[in-house]
């Protein structure tokens, strides 16, 4: 085998090639599609290259050969790096050059024209570059296309975007195979599938490399009292600390940028010993993360606590401790986070968890025991969005004129549109055309229109400036800068916080205390606060649902509480009281209480489908319930449960959780939900009706603004099948409303619903009763603040 | 429907953004920014081209209501002065039987300085009923009883740690500005110098929403 150049390398390295290096290598010597699953840290990235590596030293080229697709920018520079060491120890003349965003334009002209043999970049860069008339002549030498954590891009909307872009590299190189590394997931067949070419199904061999030693993992819970509800963990903060000083590197992971604020401050409040801890999360500049990823290199950190913004990147050696603080949501992305720690396939990983309050312990319980069963739980992978085909076919139109049949083809050859309806196709043809509407009134504009030898082209050159500055999938919420008065940059927090604020309050962010002054334009300008209580950041996002196979790991554990030996004794205690005053709940059954307290009445379902199932539960419960007169007052849902409160008692229970609800019902909620709105405007931009707004820009006269919102009601009204509006409430059912989980929940429970009518509140509906007050208020809720606010100004003569 | 005084005239902000006197028998739209939608679509923007229906649907609902005898639109009831090309002949028809059946006004505005002269009605640059003055845009100065449009007003107010926006009626004792009615107009917030500028200190609004609510200045954030 001509890899002894190779082998001679790891030998001088004193490294040995692992096992499924070696087979990656025979994969590639076969040409074969390959999906690589191993852990972080295996040397699973230079096992994509090595193939490739081969067949350039046996063939030196000038033409483009691989094409490396990473979820990070970040990364590609990571990997570059990684690349171009051995390459230079090899002594290899093999090119080797990142293309992102950040890249100079000259730079990227020249890469047009000259391509490097291997070209390292993105899902969205990757679209851009197969947009040129040119493409095609780029990509024919092309041998191998690697994507790098697939399993993070496959479920996405980038996922959607990188599949149309394999389809269209197919038909320009046909013989190139694909390889996808990924970390161990539960479904490696459905992720090879995701690789496929979908209609010639080309096998794609699976390499599984499997960490010899299981993780250790343990559960920490604080000496202070266990909190009964609140997802924060402060109370532990002394024991986490006393972790940090007994390991090298900790990686403390938590699951919202305002937990992670909370905890750093909490750490250094306690931190005695001075020891070095930084804070990294998303919001943060990227100057400021960058600093933090070097000392981390550098080893000059002895703990960074961190959001999902460390989830995927850089490996660090010197991590010998992982801690996850908070429940974890899911047994996947916890095995990534533990991961991060000890990247030697032959010693085990340490973890920490850290519950923050009663049910979290139950939930780390579950992961943990799911961690050593390897119960895994995988993203299902979707089918491919029509907002994201519409910007594909965009993107093709500029590279030059097509031919719609050939294209339809084309496109079902992407796995993630491989059931393409003819019909949905030439919907999104027509919306790319002219918009698509049912009334025709644009006859005389085209975007794209049919001209000569039956062929698609676009109409003028603006289509094309327009597509290249809106591609790609993620549409970011509008930020604004935080800025010390006459300072630095800090960071950039959602504009719906900004507006929140009043001069002189005091927030925390990027780990200090600070008062907002003042916004101008698109900067929030902050000095260095003083005092104690601060008004903490909440930003969106970050908080994942349960997810089901940990749901799952819960309802048995709570059915049975006596199988689990190490159960805190708060917790044990607490389930025991559950059992003698209401029952605990089966996992084939739903356990529904009704109590009275205070003169409302309150329902509370233990229902453990996760926060976003639950949430559109309590729409849909508190609807039935308005139309039945039982007058509900409100609802919380959790990850957990759902509690309804009302003026009058709830009746009819099997009525009210009726498998029915999930039709006129929903279909009504949704249509007037304020999220709804949101997800549209995202749908409206990556289709590309409405321009991305790059972030911290301010709006030019120039640029075009109108309110998605205005779009999206006067569509509903007068053209409710549009493709855009069938694209969001595709994204709404599988995304915020999760009704997927709802469905099932509602089929299974059927018959089995067990009501328990109490006195009083039972032990395991404390925590969610404690949750009351938390939430916003919504709907009709506002109606009576604002009539409250009115009548509270008038009274007091403030009104005219 | 909030009843308030301007120039000791008794006015009627109506829930629909329409301003209605009673006296005179008018109703008073503005900013309707007919065919927005299709002036997009001559940009390759391809806004869904209902825009103009659904406003002269609204307008109808709100004549219909109302049965005045006079109805003023105070300009920009075009988005350009281009509409003529795009827009469609069920549109004009809709246009026509309205101004045929009502005494019109077609006030001038800087999106549509030249008016509506096929459609009927009356144009002019602005109209003067006293006690009121209706014109575009507000003047600086000059200014008791005058009824204006343009800045497409909407307010803000901070409810515990929510806080509610929507298109609203602003008003001192000299002037009043609209919101804008058309279905595709978005708003600027009346705490902008730009429309704050023209209002004295203790001015109000009259926010709409699920009905029309007063709020004074100091209840509004920006």
């Amino acid at each position: 085998m001509p890899k002894n150049f190779i082998e001679n390398w790891f030998k001088r390295k004193s490294w040995k090639l692992h096992d499924h290096q070696i087979k990656m290598i025979q994969s590639g010597a076969l040409g074969l599609s390959t999906l690589l699953i191993a852990p972080t840290g295996g040397g699973k990235t230079l096992a994509g290259f090595l193939p490739s590596i081969i067949e350039l030293n046996a063939d030196p080229k000038n033409s483009l050969h691989t094409i490396y697709i990473s979820p990070l920018k970040a990364l590609t520079v990571d990997v570059a790096r990684n690349l171009l060491e051995p390459l230079s120890e090899m002594d290899l003349k093999i090119t080797v050059e990142t293309r992102t965003g950040d890249t100079p334009q000259s730079k990227r002209q020249r890469q047009r024209k000259s391509p490097p043999n291997i070209l390292l970049t993105t899902p969205e860069s990757l679209a851009l570059l197969i947009s040129y008339p040119d493409s095609a002549t780029i990509f024919q030498e092309l041998k191998c296309i690697v994507i790098d954590e697939l399993h993070a891009l496959a479920p996405t909307k980038r996922g959607d975007l990188l599949s149309l872009a394999l389809a269209r590299l197919n038909t320009w190189a046909p013989k190139a195979r694909r390889v996808g590394l990924s970390a161990t997931i539960p479904n490696p067949a459905e992720m090879a599938e995701y690789l496929s070419c979908a209609q010639t199904r080309n096998p794609v061999q699976i390499i599984e490399a499997k960490p010899t030693k299981k993780p250790s993992v343990e559960i920490l819970i604080g000496n202070s009292r266990l909190p009964w509800s609140g997802h924060m963990g402060i109370y532990a903060i002394n024991e986490i600390y006393s972790a940090i000083l007994n390991h090298e590197t900790s990686l403390i992971f938590v699951n919202t940028r305002a937990q992670a604020e909370l905890i750093f401050q909490a750490l250094w409040k306690v931190n005695d010993k001075n020891l070095a801890v930084a804070l990294h999360h998303g919001s943060l500049s990227v100057e400021q993360r960058r600093i933090v990823e070097n000392a981390m290199v550098k080893g000059a950190l002895r703990a960074v606590v961190a959001t999902s913004s460390l989830d995927l990147g850089i490996d660090w050696a010197a991590v010998d401790l992982v801690i996850q603080i908070g429940a974890p949501k899911g047994v996947s992305r916890l095995l990534q986070r533990i991961g991060r720690s000890n990247h030697r396939l032959d010693e085990p990983s340490k973890a920490i968890l850290v519950p923050a309050n009663r049910f979290e312990v139950l939930e780390c319980q579950a992961a943990f025991r799911s961690v050593l069963d390897e119960n895994l739980d995988g993203d299902i992978l979707r089918q491919g969005g029509l907002d994201v085909l519409a910007q594909h076919i965009q993107g093709v139109a500029c590279s030059g004129p097509f031919d719609k049949e050939v294209l339809f083809k084309e496109i079902r050859n992407a796995s993630a549109y491989k059931d393409l309806s003819v019909e949905d196709f030439n919907s999104v043809i027509s919306f790319v055309c002219d918009g698509g509407y049912a009334l025709k009134t644009y006859d005389r504009y085209r975007r794209i229109k049919l001209g000569d030898n039956d062929l698609y082209r676009i109409v003028d050159s603006s289509t094309a400036r327009r597509y290249r500055m809106n591609v790609g999938t993620i549409v970011e919420s509008t930020t604004l800068k935080v800025k010390m008065r006459r300072g630095r940059f800090l960071g950039e927090v959602e504009e719906y916080f900004a507006q929140g604020l009043v001069p002189g309050d005091t927030f925390i962010f990027a780990g200090r205390l600070l008062t907002f002054e003042g916004i101008r334009e698109t900067t929030i300008e902050v000095s260095p606060g003083r005092g104690e209580t601060p008004k903490v950041p909440s930003y969106i996002g970050g908080r994942l649902p349960l997810s089901s196979n940990l749901a799952e790991g819960v309802r048995d554990l709570i059915q049975n509480p006596s199988n689990c030996q190490n159960l805190a004794a708060p917790v044990k205690e607490w389930l025991e009281r559950q059992e003698q005053l209401s029952t605990l709940p089966k996992s084939d059954e739903l356990l529904v209480e009704i109590f009275q307290r205070r003169k409302l009445f309150y329902m509370v379902a233990y229902s453990f489908e996760g926060r976003n199932a639950h949430q559109t539960l309590g729409m849909l419960l508190t609807r039935r319930m308005e139309r039945s007169g039982t007058q509900p007052l409100g609802f919380v849902a959790t990850d957990y449960a759902i509690a309804i409160w009302s003026l009058k008692p709830p009746s009819n229970i099997e009525d009210l959780f009726d498998e029915d609800m999930l039709g006129d019902d929903l279909e009504n909620w949704m249509a007037e939900s304020t999220v709804l709105k949101r997800t549209f405007r995202d749908v409206a931009v990556i289709a590309g009706l409405i321009d991305r707004r790059l972030p911290g820009h301010k709006k030019t006269g120039k640029q075009v603004t109108f309110s998605s919102d205005l779009i999206y009601d006067v569509l509903r009204k007068y053209d409710p099948n549009h493709i855009l509006l069938r694209a969001t409430r595709a994204d709404a059912a599988r995304g915020f409303t999760d009704i997927h989980r709802l469905g099932a929940l509602l089929k299974r429970i059927k018959t089995n619903i067990n009501v328990k009518y109490l006195t009083k509140v039972s032990p395991l509906a404390i925590p969610i009763l404690l949750e009351i007050g938390r939430e916003n208020v919504k709907g009709s809720a506002i109606e009576a603040l604002l009539d409250d606010a009115e009548e509270a100004l008038i009274s007091e003569g403030m009104a005219l | 429907m909030f009843e308030f005084y301007l120039s000791n005239t008794r006015l009627i902000a109506d829930i629909s953004g329409a301003l209605f006197w009673p006296e005179k028998q008018t109703v008073i739209f503005s900013d309707l920014h007919l065919e927005k939608g299709s002036w997009f679509a001559k940009q390759n923007i391809f806004l869904p081209p209902y825009d103009t229906l659904d406003t002269l649907n609204r307008v109808e609902k709100v004549i219909n209501y109302f049965k005045p005898s006079r109805v003023i639109s105070l300009g920009d009831s075009f988005h350009d002065d281009t509409w003529m090309e795009r827009i469609s002949k069920d549109q004009i028809a809709k246009i026509l039987n309205l101004t045929n059946s009502y005494e019109w006004f077609w006030i001038h505005g800087n999106h549509d300085p030249s008016g509506a002269p096929s459609l009927g009605g009356i144009n002019l640059n602005h109209y003067l009923d006293p006690p009121l003055t209706f014109r575009h845009e507000a003047k600086r100065g000059l200014a008791d009883g005058e009824v204006s449009g343009h800045f497409h007003p909407k307010a803000k107010i901070k409810l515990n740690r929510n806080s509610f926006a929507d298109r609203c009626f602003v008003s001192d004792e000299k002037r009043v500005i609209l919101p804008a009615f058309g279905s595709f107009t978005g708003g600027l917030n009346v705490m902008d110098k730009a429309i704050s500028s023209f209002l004295q200190d203790d001015f109000k609004v009259f926010l709409l929403g699920s009905k029309v609510r007063q709020f004074p200045k100091m209840a509004l954030i920006p």
